[in-house]
């Protein structure tokens, strides 16, 4: 049975995904949700978007993996996972058991591989799917997929040939022009944006001089980055019809209201949950209340109220 | 066994050495699970810099009045603002997390180095009152202090410095063998630097010794969810935070 959270206040559809709360979770930031039951309740969070998953399993990057840095950290895990079949049958039907729409971030190498992950996928249990074309951390595809218009397009429509959910696109900020790659993968036929990936970004240790990360570059994420993701979502959703979820940086409500106000309809809880991992499902409470505060009846009267008029 | 996020209550700090601190908390949720080689994540800033949580062996606990001990050396921003934490301070604590050492020993032997001795003090003290042996390598005679926590809850200390000021010069190396041979153990325990763990388990695997290492990764949730302290292990990928950080010496095959 569906349980409906805040009187639905805060229930958003994102392209047919139900969600009784805006509130999601960044994929590579969330493991398999699983790994939240401890400290929060998966059925009170908006969609459960789990670790990228690729076709074969993969071990990721060798060396140090992840470091701090200013408010925020870098991470070249690489695409770590145990691989599509390994999802399907040892950790999809755990997260199917729940009320909570699951949403699966894949990668691949090419836009055939990427139609096959897709169609694999297309399964019950399988909300929708958030293809990554914007992940730094791996030597094919990825990124690579993610700064030009026209490859993110046709791994866009090789996926939406193959599979009958939602189909989400989370782009890569690492562009001139994020609108220019918004449009071009809503022509393509995405259903929806998610917006920001990480910022490359390298560490240097001083004493051995020399990189940090095993990777060399990473993915930079947490709150340094929230401007530059508050900036795309804000140009993006003013050119855009198709929804947007919203991420980078988010530590609290108030972040997120900014996304909301910026033209997100949902947004991720990324970084953060590493640090207080109740997070995904404790800043619905604080959106209400901004709700409350404001005299607004639902989170939607709030979506893209700082866009120009 | 839950792990829980818990608001722990700093109630004592004590100087071990010039950058070395023991750090008590209150914090019973915690402290009435943690096994010894468990550790748990510190939230050393309620603001954004340092940002994420720093993980520390648990050192000691305290079941009945709720007490939980680390060990810390001050090497950064967040060490540097754990130390500047006062009795009655609030700290968010998750843990405990992760698997700890067995303890189905009967002779088992110790071994650690730096702050890698912090968990040893714990599982010294699991082990009491069964006769413990701790073989512990330092740089010099500053890290003198360890000798004082261990002095109680061991029947054997055996040390080593590189430069010779205290105890074997050299490292645990120079000693281990012998002691190996002839000490009858029935299992090494060692936790330290990387290759200090390295040298231990291939000399308890040439003895016959069964022996359990405490890995230490860099890693951002220490739930099993970012996968930056993965490794490679025998029969899978292994999480240093979920699947460790003790393992059995033969389980990893990639540190």
């Amino acid at each position: 049975m569906v349980r409906v959270l805040y009187d639905g206040r805060l229930a958003v559809d994102i392209a047919g995904i139900k969600m009784k709360t805006p509130v999601t979770t960044a994929s590579g930031t969330f493991g398999f949700g699983l790994e939240f039951q401890d400290f929060l309740d998966l059925e009170q969070v908006g969609a459960a978007t789990v670790k990228g998953t690729t076709l074969e399993p993969r071990s990721g990057n060798k060396g140090q993996r992840a470091v701090e840095t200013p408010s925020g950290m870098l991470n070249s895990v690489g695409l770590e996972n145990p691989g599509a079949d390994y999802f399907l049958k040892c950790t999809l039907p755990d997260l199917q058991k729940l009320d909570v729409p699951v949403i699966v971030n894949i990668a691949g190498s090419t836009a055939e591989e990427y139609g096959l992950l897709a169609k694999k996928l297309d399964v019950e249990g399988v909300d929708a799917v958030e293809i990554n074309i914007s992940c730094p951390n791996v030597r094919h595809g990825g990124i690579a997929f993610g700064t030009c218009p026209l490859s993110a397009a046709e791994v866009v429509r090789a996926v939406k040939a193959n599979t009958s959910k939602p189909v989400i696109t989370k782009l890569s900020p690492n562009v001139t022009d994020i609108v220019e790659m918004a449009l071009s993968v809503e022509e393509a036929g995405t259903d929806a944006l998610s917006l920001i990936n990480t910022l490359v970004g390298m560490k240097i240790d001083i004493e051995r001089r020399s990189p940090v990360l095993g990777n060399v570059i990473g993915g930079l994420s947490g709150p340094a980055v929230r401007p530059i993701a508050v900036r795309m979502v804000y140009q993006v959703a003013q050119r855009v019809k198709v929804p947007i979820i919203g991420m980078g940086g988010i530590m609290n409500a108030d972040d997120a209201i900014e996304f909301f106000l910026a033209g997100a309809s949902a947004i991720a809880v990324g970084t953060a949950n590493f640090v207080d991992p109740r997070l995904a499902e404790t800043i619905s409470g604080g959106i209400l209340k901004y709700l409350d505060r404001h005299g607004y009846r639902n989170i939607q009267e709030i979506i893209g109220l700082a866009l120009p008029r | 066994m839950t792990k829980v996020i818990a608001e722990a209550k700093v109630i004592g700090q004590r100087v071990l050495s010039r950058d070395v601190r023991q750090i008590d908390f209150l914090v019973p949720s915690i402290a009435k699970h943690a096994l010894p080689g468990q550790f748990v994540n510190v939230q050393t800033s309620r603001h954004t810099a340092p940002l994420l949580r720093r993980p520390f062996g648990v050192a000691n606990v305290d079941r009945e009045n709720g007490v939980l001990t680390i060990i810390y050396r001050i090497l950064g921003e967040g060490t540097q603002l754990l130390a500047e934490a006062c009795s009655g301070d609030r700290v968010s604590i998750i843990g405990p997390l992760g698997k700890g050492f067995d303890l189905k020993a009967k002779k088992p032997l110790l071994v650690g180095g730096g702050l890698g001795l912090a968990p040893l003090v714990y599982l010294a003290q699991c082990f009491c009152p069964e006769p413990v042996s701790i073989l512990m390598g330092g740089r010099t005679e500053t890290e003198l202090f360890w000798q004082q926590l261990f002095q109680d809850l061991c029947e054997a200390i055996h040390v080593t410095t590189d430069d010779g000021s205290l105890g074997a010069k050299g490292t645990v190396m120079a000693m281990l063998p012998e002691l190996l041979q002839k000490g009858g153990y029935d299992r090494v325990y060692v936790c330290g630097p990387e290759p200090m763990m390295r040298a231990v388990a291939a000399e308890a695997a040439r003895n016959g010794v069964p022996c359990q290492i405490s890995l230490e990764k860099y890693m951002a949730c220490g739930i099993g969810a970012c996968l930056s302290c993965s490794c490679g292990g025998v029969h899978k990928r292994l999480k240093v935070c979920t699947d460790g950080p003790v393992f059995w010496a033969q389980e990893v095959t990639e540190w």
